[in-house]
């Protein structure tokens, strides 16, 4: 599809209750954001952003966050093609159950994840009599699964809507032309549903950025293994040091403004057209 | 490669039962009226429909039988469908598109664009290769739709009205085209002429049945059905033109009102030729005397059909056949207004 110019409507001017409204909601959503960068010691900032503490949460904020992303992804492209694709009973029950963390206060899923995975739960005690695993608490792969079942429903959600907006039929023609399932797969249907997961993928990770609950009530808050940004700033305000934990909020907010300005087409106002793969005529 | 075929499929509670036969480079036509089926007829053979029943032969070899658990994946059957929706694949190029299928058949990426583009420029939209597919109208949407089936270079092909949105024109030429493909073709088509000019067959399909089958003539000269009659009810005569005369094959001469040069189609209705007992002074610029091939009496009129030397049909009353003396075999003149007549380049 090409751009097409949006359709204006000449010399009248927008309805001002409208306009008023949109305002309040713009306020409402950043007057606290001005609130933090007021009291931000921006003198200081550079220096508290160097400390190590900082450093080592960023880098477990991102080592987890992108892991979880990934993690969603990969299980849940699958789901989302079942969810879309196949009709089976109870099909309306497992949407249920997999959007609940979307709804469940975190802490419940780390305190599900904790009685599930911990050594003396249903899944813990497998995978220390099968795999030796010992425990996933207090461990960064214990963090990521946290904030991997916290996020996965933003992702399957996302990819289920963009495989029931594509035409099955553009992908029987493909097998009418020759190409087998794998083909099909690999050359229309993934790359017709890359806006899709694009979105998918930054609404999943931006979750996992976030989460804080499900993090710290099931994996625990040890420095460089779980403890990620949000549990850093936590910990800072209560331990009597907002400074500490407004100039980690700043990094937080700077560096998710960035990815979500970054991705801005793909994800809030997707452009029309599909991204360029002209040169690309490779099926096997 | 040959088609034997017999199909008892369905699609949404919509049932079709049909068999037929192709040998090996003909060129069946399907016509029917809406949601007669015929669509379902080409999926089924193209494998997007399962069959219920049945079989599905190409070339002596069975593709599906659901009797002996056979079925071909669609991308497994040497057959290419261009459907009616075209479905040109929106994140590809134009050409990318028609290299899809010779890509999927093993092609080099090189090998593959340069015959992408040879077919691209049979369907006359050489220029059009680096265009997406939404920058299209819908007669280039459709000639994309067609370089893309025929690109595959598929023993059968099978074609869901793929020449409805092309002007008269780009018609011409992609009929010329249809009909110098090598591969066994089966197309839907609700167009008289394209039936008669390119059909070695014809089905004719109402209601999930086939109800006629026979070469294009035979059907026209004898419709079992009013829809067939209806969509059929044209003669169509070939010549070469010059000026407003048309030189029939036959030898005769068919005045025109429309100045044309070189090989055409002249088409006229039924309900244009006049006939009389002794050669007509009239302002009919063409008239001859005509033998009767056939008499045929239908509901309310009477078929006549004329031999040569401009084998047509003419439809008169019930009466005028009595008044005519008109039989099998018996001789008359026939009269025909050389504005009647459709003239277009063949």
């Amino acid at each position: 599809m090409t751009d097409r110019p949006t359709p204006k409507e000449p010399n009248r001017s927008p309805p001002i209750a409208i306009v008023a409204m949109a305002i309040i909601a713009v306020a409402v959503l950043a007057l606290p954001l001005v609130g933090l960068l007021q009291r931000t010691p921006w003198s200081t900032l550079g220096t508290r952003l160097g400390e190590t503490a900082t450093l080592e949460a960023l880098q477990v904020s991102v080592v987890v966050s992108l892991l979880a992303a990934a993690v969603s992804m990969v299980l849940g492209l699958p789901l989302a093609w079942v969810l879309a694709r196949l009709t089976f009973r109870g099909r309306a029950l497992v949407r249920a159950v997999v959007l609940l963390p979307m709804v469940l206060p975190p802490v419940v899923g780390g305190i599900a994840l904790f009685f599930a995975l911990g050594r003396k739960g249903l899944v813990g005690r497998a995978l220390q009599n099968w795999f030796g695993i010992d425990t996933l608490i207090g461990t960064t792969a214990g963090a990521v699964i946290a904030a991997a079942f916290v996020s996965m429903p933003f992702f399957v959600i996302t990819a289920e809507a963009g495989l029931r907006q594509l035409d099955p039929r553009l992908e029987s023609a493909a097998s009418t032309l020759g190409a087998g399932r794998w083909t099909v797969l690999r050359r229309i249907t993934l790359p017709l549903l890359a806006p899709s997961l694009a979105a998918g993928a930054t609404l999943s990770w931006a979750r996992a950025l976030g989460e804080f609950g499900a993090t710290i009530t099931f994996a625990g808050n040890h420095p460089g293994r779980t403890r990620t940004l949000p549990l850093a700033i936590a910990q800072a305000n209560e331990a009597g040091q907002p400074e500490a934990a407004i100039a980690m909020s700043v990094l937080l907010i700077g560096v998710s403004l960035l990815i979500l300005i970054g991705l801005r087409h793909r994800w809030i106002a997707p452009r029309t057209s599909q991204p360029d793969t002209s040169s690309e005529t490779s099926p096997s | 490669m040959s088609i034997q075929a017999e199909i008892h499929a369905a699609t949404g509670g919509f049932a079709i039962h049909a068999a037929f036969d192709a040998p090996t480079g003909s060129c069946t036509a399907i016509v029917g009226p809406n949601g007669a089926g015929k669509t379902t007829l080409v999926h089924a053979l193209a494998g997007l429909i399962p069959l219920r029943q049945g079989k599905i032969v190409l070339a002596g070899q069975v593709v599906e039988d659901p009797a002996q658990g056979i079925q071909t994946p669609p991308d497994r059957r040497p057959i290419a469908l261009h459907g009616q929706h075209n479905l040109l694949f929106p994140h590809l190029s134009v050409v990318d598109n028609v290299a899809f299928g010779p890509r999927c058949a093993g092609l080099a990426a090189r090998p593959a664009r340069q015959r992408a583009e040879e077919w691209l420029s049979r369907v006359g939209l050489a220029d059009l290769a680096g265009l997406r597919p939404a920058q299209l109208s819908g007669g280039q949407a459709q000639r994309v739709g067609l370089a893309r089936a025929a690109a595959c270079q598929p023993a059968v092909l099978l074609l869901d009205e793929s020449l409805a949105s092309l002007d008269a024109e780009t018609r011409t030429d992609v009929r010329h085209l249809l009909a110098d493909i090598e591969a066994t073709r089966v197309l839907i088509t609700h167009d008289p002429v394209e039936t008669r000019v390119l059909a070695d067959q014809l089905l004719v399909m109402e209601k999930g049945e086939i109800v006629q089958t026979g070469t294009p003539e035979e059907v026209a000269g004898d419709p079992r059905t009013p829809w067939t009659a209806g969509l059929l009810d044209i003669n169509l005569l070939t010549g070469t033109a010059s000026g407003t005369q048309v030189a029939l094959h036959s030898g005769v001469a068919l005045t025109t009102a429309t100045p044309m040069t070189g090989p055409v189609l002249v088409t006229f209705s039924p309900a244009a030729v006049t006939l009389s007992t002794v050669e007509p002074h009239t302002s009919a610029r063409n008239t001859w005397e005509a033998e009767v091939a056939r008499i045929q009496p239908e509901s309310d009129r009477v078929r006549v059909l004329l031999g040569a030397p401009v084998p047509c049909q003419a439809w008169v009353t019930p009466q005028a056949v009595g008044e005519l003396a008109l039989s099998a075999g018996s001789r008359c003149w026939a009269a025909l207004k050389a504005t009647e007549l459709t003239v277009r380049e063949a």
